[in-house]
Formats: C-alpha cells, structure tokens, sequence
C-alpha cells in the first residue's frame, strides 16, 4: 500500500520487540481474546459442525463468485442502490471520492472497515480535503494518534488504556473530566455524536453482502455503524466481493463463526442489514445507497494457490493466538492486514518482493489454522508464498547458496555422514563442557542461547561400531 | 491400529540426532526392541528435507524425498524420533509428490506406515514400559508438529505415566510454540527470542527438575535458553525418560 519508505522488516520487529509497553497492550488483549474465544468454543457443542458449515458455504461462494455477485447486484440496484465495481484500490478511491465530492461532502464519517484501509481511503479523502471522522472508539483513539490500525478486529489494541487518556487529554476539547474508561468514552461520544448528526457522507464496509436481497450487513459493538449510515444524506460501502454469501441464513450461519472466534461473544450488539436508500414513508435513512465492490486481487487469487485465503471472514483468531503477532503486535508487519492472514494477503496485496519476509517470520507451528473458523490452511499458504520466492530468487543468495550445498550432500549420504562426522568435531571446538556460547557465524543461535556441544561421535558412527562389536 | 506382531522398523534417527544427541537413537532402538520389533537402521539415511521443505526450496525436497522413500519403503513401518519430520514424511511428502504419476503413490504408501516414535509405541504396538523408576518432577513441552499434524498429545504422556516416581507437572501454555521454527530461530532470531524467553520463564515457573519433548530441535531450543538464564532445569527427549536413561547426563551435560 501506498506506506512511505519503510524500515525493513526486522528493524521494525527489533524495535517492536524493545517497546515493553506495546508487549504489555498485546499480551492483554490477545490473552484476554484467547480466553474469551476457548470459552465461547466450549460452549458451542457445534462448533466443528458450525465451521463445516461455515467452510462449505465459502467454498461454495467462491466456486460461484460471477452468479452470485450479479445476482447481488440485480438486487442492490432494485433496492434503489447504485452498485459499483473497481478492480483496484486506484480505482476504489477514486469511486468513493467523486461520490463524495459529488455530494458535495465537507464531513464524512466512517465506521470502521479494513477494506477502507486496503484501497487507502484515510489518505484519500484527506487528499480530497473532506474532513474524514472515525467513528468507531478505537479507530478514534489512532486518528487522533494518527496511526493506522494494528489489528484487524481491535485497531488500537497496542495502545494502553493509560497512553489513551493521554491522546484523549490532547485531542479532545474539552479534555475528559477523569481518566477511567467511562468517563474517557463518554468524552468521545459527545465528540462524535456531533460529528454523527452533521455529517454529509457516511461510508461503511460490510461483514456480509446479502445476494439474494441485495442488503450489505455491518456488525459493531459499538452501534456506530448505524450512526454512521443512518444520518447522512449519502451512505457509501466499500467491500471486498469476496464477502458476499447466497442469503441471510448463511451471513447469520457465518456469524456463528465469526463473533465468537473474534471476541468470544455469541452475537454482536448490533447487526444490521442495510438494503438500500431511504423510500417513501421511512423515517430515516440516506437518500443515496452506494456500494464499491472492490477486487484489488481478489479474482486473481480464485485462480492460484491462494485460492483458500478468500474464505477469510476477518475474525482476528488467527493473530491472537500468533506467537509472532503476539512479540511484535501489528505495525511491525508493515501491510494493512497483520499477523497470519496478513502474511498470505500482504504479498498479493503489496506484491511478494516488498514482503517476502512476512510469509518466512513464521514457525509454522499451526495455531492459527487450528483456531481459523473457516479451516483456511495458513501455513500451507505461506509455504506457497516461500516456495514462490524460492523460485523467484527473492531469498538472500547466502541461504541459496548454503542449503544448496546442504541438499547436494545430502542427496549422497557417504559424503553427507563423512560432513556429519567432519562437523561434529568442528563444532566441538568451540565450547568447553556441555555447551557452545560464542560461535562465528552461528549469532543467530549463540546471541540469544547456547547450543548443546555435540558428542565426538556421531550416532551413524557409534552405530556401525556397536554393530561390528555384536558381531565379533 | 493392529500392529503385526514382529514388525520389521526401519529407524530414521533424523539429522540432528545423529549429530547432537545420538543417545535419543540409542534409546529408540530400545523400546522398539522391547515392543518386538526387528530395527534396522539404514545407512543411506540423510535427512528427511524439512529445512529445504520450510524454505519454498521444492525441487530439492523432492530429490530427498524420493531418496527417502527409496530408501525405507520396504519396511514395515518407518519410525523417528522426532514429530516434525515424521509430520514432514506423513503430509508433506504426498502433498509435494502428488502430481508425480510413479511417486504418488509410493509417497502415500509410505506415509500411511510412517510414525512418531511415542504414537507408533503406544498407538500400533501397544507397548508400556516396565520396571523404569525416576524420583523427579517434570513437565512436558507439546511440539506443534507432532501435535497439531499428527495428534500427538496423549501418548507420550500415557507412556511417560508408567515411570515410577516420576511426577508430572502441567506446564502453562504447553501447546504453545517454543519458538524454534527450524531455521525461522536463526532467520529472525530476535523474534524467536522473545518467544523462546517466554517459554523458559513458564519451564521455570513449574519448578520441575525435567523439560521433556519429542523433538530435538524445540528441545536445543528451549534447553538452550534455559541454560543462558541460568536455570538448572535438565531437558531430555521423552523417550530418552521412557529408556530409563535420565540417570545420565541431560542436554548439554558432559557424559
């Protein structure tokens, strides 16, 4: 995405790592998320049914994506809503744009949508010079800290509650009168609810779009979104077109899924299903329902290994139980989408060579596919990704060179057990008693830990000369 | 699982057994004799390819690959020591060769015999040990590989529950990655690091005497770290337990 120069990968990681106050926000929401989410599965008797269910109906979706997104489409626009396509974020922004500047919009307001961070939204309604207003709590908190989010569930999660009053003390007028959460909230809904009632444009994402009523489906804790759709004179959405499913039964079946594997609750405050502008004799709603149907790779994946990812239904499990994501939090990945899932989508999204690294920073101990409610195969993906740049040369030509030379040996095993045997006396040198502290070229493993030294013989050695003693 | 009654096993003592610790293979040919298994060790054994598999490195993971088939497809079952290559023969070998009309199937023949040495123990065999006695506490480290690919969870710790005077503690996130990752701990060792650092602070927490795993790997890992902090905790291989060999000396102690 369009991120100015950017710090490599580990130098952001280092500096993540060295944050103790970012560890102390992580370890707090994704243990608390890890917590909430086993309950939630435990007492969901179904749960593996539920996911079955919940896989076969993307799967489904993704097999039919072009029937079911013209149906949506039919329907959408016989709801009185103009439907629009984009193929890129380039193009996404410019749709949302001149929808907005057409309205003649000094304020919009936006609930939160990762989609919206995908096509860079932010920046371009800035660019238009619209006042852009976020509406959902943490996606206020980082607007005033102007930062993107880190998480695609909790965007604020690596502030502390205690560097939140500080941005509140600074951003808001007046400041808060106290500095406990429910003083601090109600400082920021007397904010926003100005902002609610005099905006001009509201844009959303959606969770689900509805094919067969043509509505497009937004979930919040937070009642937002409504305040954000409702009011205005034009409500714009902005959607991946992989998040469309055949009817409302099946959004309600992937909601199952979807709440309780991101906060562990069984259903969210408020859902809605917005299906088109305001008609006659309605009480409220906009006068102009826009929706931006967005692919920006999407159809690309159907057609590669990837294919699986457009199952994603954005819950955030996947993250939360990431070793990796739970050390260095969400910026250090650099992309619009962290942890696991970020590392399949960023290198479709920012292309593979800008991010090779995000699919290689992983152990591929499998956790976050355990969790995933729609069973994507995560590792199995970021595998793809290392076998592509494998095969594009993307990796440092010192890891070629050194596991090419390891293979060649290894495919002749008298010379691979003569490297063993070679190599275990090396190694030898170089530490005293049990163990190896310092070794060149080894600080990867010696920086950190030391290294058990191995025995004089190797296993095939002592082997052998067991061997040939039983037979003597 | 029936298991036959006097299998022929070929043993894949893995590569960093053979190098590191070849008391882990000694302890294998053990049990598995005492189960009543005829164990061979073939020497043209390398190593399964899981290095060059985890790096996107697929036209030399096939050559080891098929080298490996070759090589112990005529046993009756093919053990290791070790869950994430066992996991690396079971899944990665058929899903790597699965376009291949000739290796297909001998992948998917030879992965479908292909075990875990605890789960082929307690799981085909049916075998317990007896008369082992060990007067120490210890906890236990879930590899992910043999955890999560394999469904390794009960056996190690039903074979383990046979050693007299063992007491096991629970260790709190057990089946929570140590970090290590193959090369990802060298690649990105600042990150694996923080991770490793967690896990040793929870090794340390149980106050156990003993840190056992199935994998060599996690277990340099984590023994490593501890070692670094100072803690006394000693690390074997579950089955180096289970061989009645925790007399002798432990990961990084001079024998």
């Amino acid at each position: 995405m369009h991120t100015a120069t950017k710090a490599p990968f580990k130098d952001r990681a280092k500096a993540a790592l060295a944050d103790r106050t970012l560890k102390l926000a992580i370890d707090r929401t994704t243990g608390t998320a890890e917590t909430k989410r086993a309950a939630a599965v435990a007492n969901f008797p179904e749960f593996q049914a539920a996911r079955d269910r919940g896989r076969a109906i993307k799967d489904h979706v993704i097999a039919n994506l072009g029937h079911y997104l013209e149906m949506f489409e039919k329907n959408a626009t016989a709801s009185g809503a103009q439907v629009h396509w984009a193929v890129d974020d380039a193009e996404a922004r410019a749709i949302v744009t001149r929808i907005c500047l057409d309205a003649g919009a000094k304020i919009v307001t936006r609930s939160k949508s990762m989609l919206g961070e995908e096509i860079g939204l932010p920046h371009a309604l800035a660019d238009a010079g619209i006042e852009r207003v976020e509406t959902d709590l943490a996606e206020h908190i980082i607007q005033l800290a102007g930062e993107p989010p880190s998480h695609i569930i909790w965007p604020a999660m690596h502030r502390t509650r205690e560097q939140v009053a500080d941005l509140f003390r600074e951003g808001h007028n007046p400041p808060p009168e106290a500095e406990d959460p429910a003083t601090m909230v109600q400082s920021a809904r007397r904010i926003l609810r100005e902002k609610f009632l005099g905006a001009d444009v509201g844009i959303s994402g959606a969770n689900f779009l509805v094919a067969d009523t043509g509505a497009t489906c937004t979930v919040t804790n937070e009642g937002n979104a409504e305040l954000t759709t409702t009011p205005p004179r034009v409500h714009i959405v902005t959607a991946g077109v992989e998040k469309i499913v055949p009817s409302t039964a099946h959004a309600f079946a992937l909601l199952r899924l979807l709440v309780r594997s991101a906060t562990g609750g069984e259903m969210t405050q408020y859902t809605t299903f917005h299906c088109g502008p305001k008609r006659a004799g309605d009480a409220d709603g906009p006068e102009e329902m826009h929706i931006v149907l967005v692919d920006n790779g999407r159809t690309r994946m159907l057609a590669d290994e990837f294919r699986e990812m457009l199952r994603c239904i954005r819950c955030g499990a996947c993250m939360n139980h990431c070793v990796v994501y739970r050390q260095i939090g969400g910026h250090a990945y650099g992309g619009t989408y962290p942890g696991p899932m970020g590392s399949v989508l960023t290198p479709v999204l920012d292309g593979l060579a800008a991010s090779r690294d995000l699919p290689n920073a992983c152990t591929m101990n499998g956790r976050c596919a355990e969790v995933c409610p729609v069973e994507i195969p995560i590792p199995t993906l970021l595998r793809a990704w290392r076998t592509r740049s494998w095969r594009e040369r993307l990796e440092p030509g010192s890891l070629r060179g050194g596991l090419g030379l390891w293979a060649w040996a290894a495919r002749r095993p008298a010379i691979y057990r003569l490297g063993s045997r070679i190599g275990v006396r090396v190694l030898r040198l170089f530490g005293k008693g049990g163990w190896i502290s310092h070794m060149p070229l080894a600080g990867g493993w010696t920086g950190h830990r030391d290294l058990p030294r191995p025995p004089g013989r190797t296993f095939m050695e002592e082997y052998r000369a067991r061997q040939k003693g039983t037979r003597k | 699982m029936p298991g036959k009654p006097n299998p022929r096993v070929g043993l894949f003592v893995t590569c960093l057994v053979d190098a590191i610790r070849p008391q882990i293979g000694f302890a294998a040919i053990q049990l598995l004799e005492e189960a009543g298994c005829t164990v061979e060790v073939p020497q043209a054994q390398t190593c399964c390819g899981q290095p060059a598999f985890n790096s996107g490195d697929d036209r030399d993971t096939v050559r080891l690959a098929c080298q490996t088939i070759a090589t112990f497809e005529g046993f009756d079952y093919v053990v290791l020591p070790s869950g994430s290559c066992a996991a690396t023969m079971v899944h990665g070998y058929p899903e790597l060769l699965a376009g291949d009309p000739e290796w297909a199937a001998r992948a998917r023949a030879m992965a479908a015999k292909t075990h875990e040495i605890t789960s082929f123990l307690a799981d085909v065999m049916g075998y317990a040990p007896s008369g082992r006695r060990l007067a120490a506490s210890a906890t236990y480290h879930d590899s992910c590989s043999g955890l999560r690919e394999l469904g390794i969870a009960a056996q190690p710790r039903a074979l383990l529950s046979h050693v007299e005077g063992l007491e096991m503690r629970g260790l709190p996130g057990n089946d929570v990655c140590c970090g290590f990752g193959g090369t990802f701990c060298v690649k990105y060792s600042d990150i694996s690091n923080a991770i490793v650092t967690e896990k040793a602070e929870a090794v340390e927490g149980t106050g156990a005497d003993l840190l056992l795993a199935g994998d060599l790997g996690c277990l340099m890992n984590m023994a490593g770290k501890l070692h670094r902090r100072g803690a006394k905790t000693r690390c074997f291989h579950t089955i180096e337990v289970l061989a009645g060999q925790a007399d002798g000396p432990a990961i990084g102690e001079e024998g």
